[in-house]
């Protein structure tokens, strides 16, 4: 009468258990990995690590150097990059869910989108210059047009050349993809009965967003931004095209002027011989994960607030 | 008559053989209410030669069917029969399904729904709709109550409160959540998120609303609350519900539909439909021997 014959239960069990010590082992490894890094690193470079450090430029003593320019530097470009890239890629992934029709065009553009988030990092700082910092030639760095005055934060000049404003540009461009596909994951998680019920009373389409589905799908975009930021925070190469300063001996003080960051100096020191170098450059590494989990922490604030559960 | 595809078929409106004989007035003389004191029951919404589509498929063939107003009409018939298409075009949901169309007329109070100019927000707002699994928005009971007015009319916080507790109360759900308004509406029972999804939907004075088989999901306490909140409902809105339960089309409603395979078999007073069918294949269904 039973159709296939019975898999003996002791068999089943040993397969759980087998499957079990093979996840924990992978995790294991990872773990692994990760704490032998941070310990070699935090065990260089700990003890360079003092106010000095932090408040003074760089020098041609390992023992005088100091990270205050690619520090702010990289707070800087960090925060451009994340206020472009975050509302640009949220509208994107709410146009492209909730407003485009599915047709072949939106295909592409997403077929697209899927395969620049897996484009080298320096294709878009080679786009960056030719677009932002040149402007494509369309005009004379000699003959900027300007916006504002140099004594603003907001002074503004085409093209845009070495400066800070350009290097956040580059890194939003090349964390949008990674931001519109986050964004969109999280809209998709919503479920079609919230938007349902919303319709049914009267709303547009944009009151289902702002008000349902936006609400419903931010905390998930907030994990999205921090994967996003933490990529944007560690690039290094695209900066290096758009013309990020090996050696600076000053902080940005509008969005005109000229920044290295973190990743630019830790590549500079880390590539010298002299042990000392390599001890302040494994400082600078603690440094830039500090400034990581700050950049993080926005975000988890902003996820925890919006999660908060109401009572029930 | 508005057609919107040109090739589909559209028959001659022809006099609805088994049109609902006129009900008799609400028990109690005219309600208060000034849309229930109308004189003579009137017809909500008209449909002629009615004819739905997903795709190359068609739900609907030739639906003529006339639902009175401050009645509940129940649409009953088997998987598949076209009843909740047929909802879903009276509040123009089926605007969110891409290969959806239908041509013929469905008119509600002269108001063509299938113009495809027509203003769904404005419709959608006169035609509420509960859905078959309650939807509570992940918000506060207040908040839940108080979306709908708020995407039409800006309010004074006590006209808002004012009208929240007028929605929960007239959806029987007031004394059990007046002390907890602001917490959160997914920690309601099934039952009561249900009466909160009707007190959401009336909150925005709809004059039809749309039921697609309300019950389904809860048990049999909570549909009896349900039951008798429409029974109580249908003095002020006009009542369409969907149900695959002939117990509760007989208990709820005045007026019953029976469809199968996307043609209307019969229609006509509940009472007599459920105890004298004219057609062989309503007395199958409704005494249970298919569907």
């Amino acid at each position: 009468m039973t159709i296939g014959h019975t898999i003996p239960i002791a068999r089943r069990l040993r397969h759980d258990r087998l499957m079990l010590a093979a996840c924990l082992a992978a995790t294991t490894l990872a773990i692994a990995v990760l704490s032998a890094l941070l310990i070699s690193i935090f065990v260089q470079g700990f003890s360079s690590l003092d106010w000095h450090f932090l408040s003074s430029f760089a020098s041609r003593k390992a023992a005088n150097a100091g990270i205050l320019a690619p520090l702010m530097g990289s707070l800087w470009v960090c925060t451009i990059c994340g206020m472009v890239a975050i509302p640009v890629g949220i509208a994107t992934a709410i146009y492209l869910e909730e407003y485009a029709r599915r047709s072949r065009l939106r295909s592409l553009i997403q077929l697209n989108i899927s395969n620049l988030s897996g484009v080298p990092s320096i294709v878009y700082g080679i786009l960056a210059l030719a677009a932002f910092g040149r402007c494509f030639g369309a005009i004379s760095s000699d003959d900027p047009w300007t916006l504002g005055s140099p004594d603003s934060v907001f002074f503004v000049q085409f093209p845009f050349g070495r400066s800070v404003l350009a290097g956040g540009l580059t890194l939003a461009l090349v964390i949008l993809p990674i931001m519109i596909i986050a964004a969109q994951e999280a809209l998709r998680a919503v479920p079609v009965s919230l938007r349902q019920a919303a319709l049914a009373l009267g709303s547009t389409k944009w009151q289902v967003v702002w008000k349902v589905t936006l609400p419903s799908a931010l905390p998930t975009m907030m994990t999205g931004a921090i994967l996003s930021m933490s990529r944007a925070i560690g690039e290094a190469a695209p900066l290096l095209v758009i013309g990020g300063v090996l050696l600076l001996f000053s902080v940005p003080d509008n969005l005109m002027s000229d920044f290295t960051v973190l990743p630019l100096q830790i590549y500079n020191w880390a590539g010298r011989p002299q042990d000392d170098f390599h001890r302040i450059a494994a400082a600078a590494i603690i440094v830039q994960l500090v400034l990581l989990l700050g950049f993080n922490s926005v975000a988890i604030v902003i996820r925890q607030k919006l999660q908060r559960p109401l009572q029930s | 008559m508005i057609r919107l595809d040109a090739s589909a078929p559209v028959t001659e409106p022809f006099p609805t053989p088994s049109t609902a004989p006129s009900p008799p007035a609400p028990a109690g003389g005219p309600s208060p209410d000034l849309r229930g004191a109308e004189a003579a029951p009137t017809r909500a919404i008209e449909m002629r030669a009615l004819c739905a589509w997903y795709g190359s498929h068609q739900v609907l063939h030739t639906v003529d069917l006339d639902i009175t107003a401050h009645r509940v009409c129940a649409l009953i018939g088997p998987s598949g029969c076209g009843k909740s298409t047929l909802l879903r075009w009276m509040n123009r949901m089926n605007d969110t399904i891409a290969s959806a169309r239908a041509s013929g007329s469905l008119n509600l109070h002269g108001l063509e729904l299938l113009d495809p100019t027509l203003d769904v927000v404005d419709l959608r707002r006169r035609v509420g709709m509960v859905f078959q699994k309650p939807n509570p928005f992940p918000k506060s009971i207040f908040e839940n109550v108080a979306f709908g007015p708020r995407l039409h009319r800006s309010y004074g916080r006590t006209d808002l409160e004012e009208l929240v507790e007028q929605s929960l109360r007239a959806s029987a759900l007031w004394d059990e959540v007046k002390d907890r308004l602001h917490h959160s509406a997914l920690g309601l029972s099934g039952g009561q998120q249900q009466r909160l999804c009707i007190a959401r939907a009336i909150a925005v004075d709809p004059e039809v609303l749309l039921m697609d088989e309300p019950c389904s999901a809860l048990d049999p306490r909570s549909t009896a609350s349900i039951e008798e909140l429409i029974r109580e409902l249908r003095e002020t809105y006009t009542i369409v519900i969907v149900t695959h339960n002939m117990q509760q089309a007989s208990r709820v409603s005045d007026t019953t539909a029976f469809f199968d395979e996307g043609r209307l078999v019969e229609t006509g007073a509940t009472d007599i439909l459920f105890t004298a069918p004219r057609e062989r294949r309503t007395e199958d269904y409704v005494s249970g021997r298919f569907g």
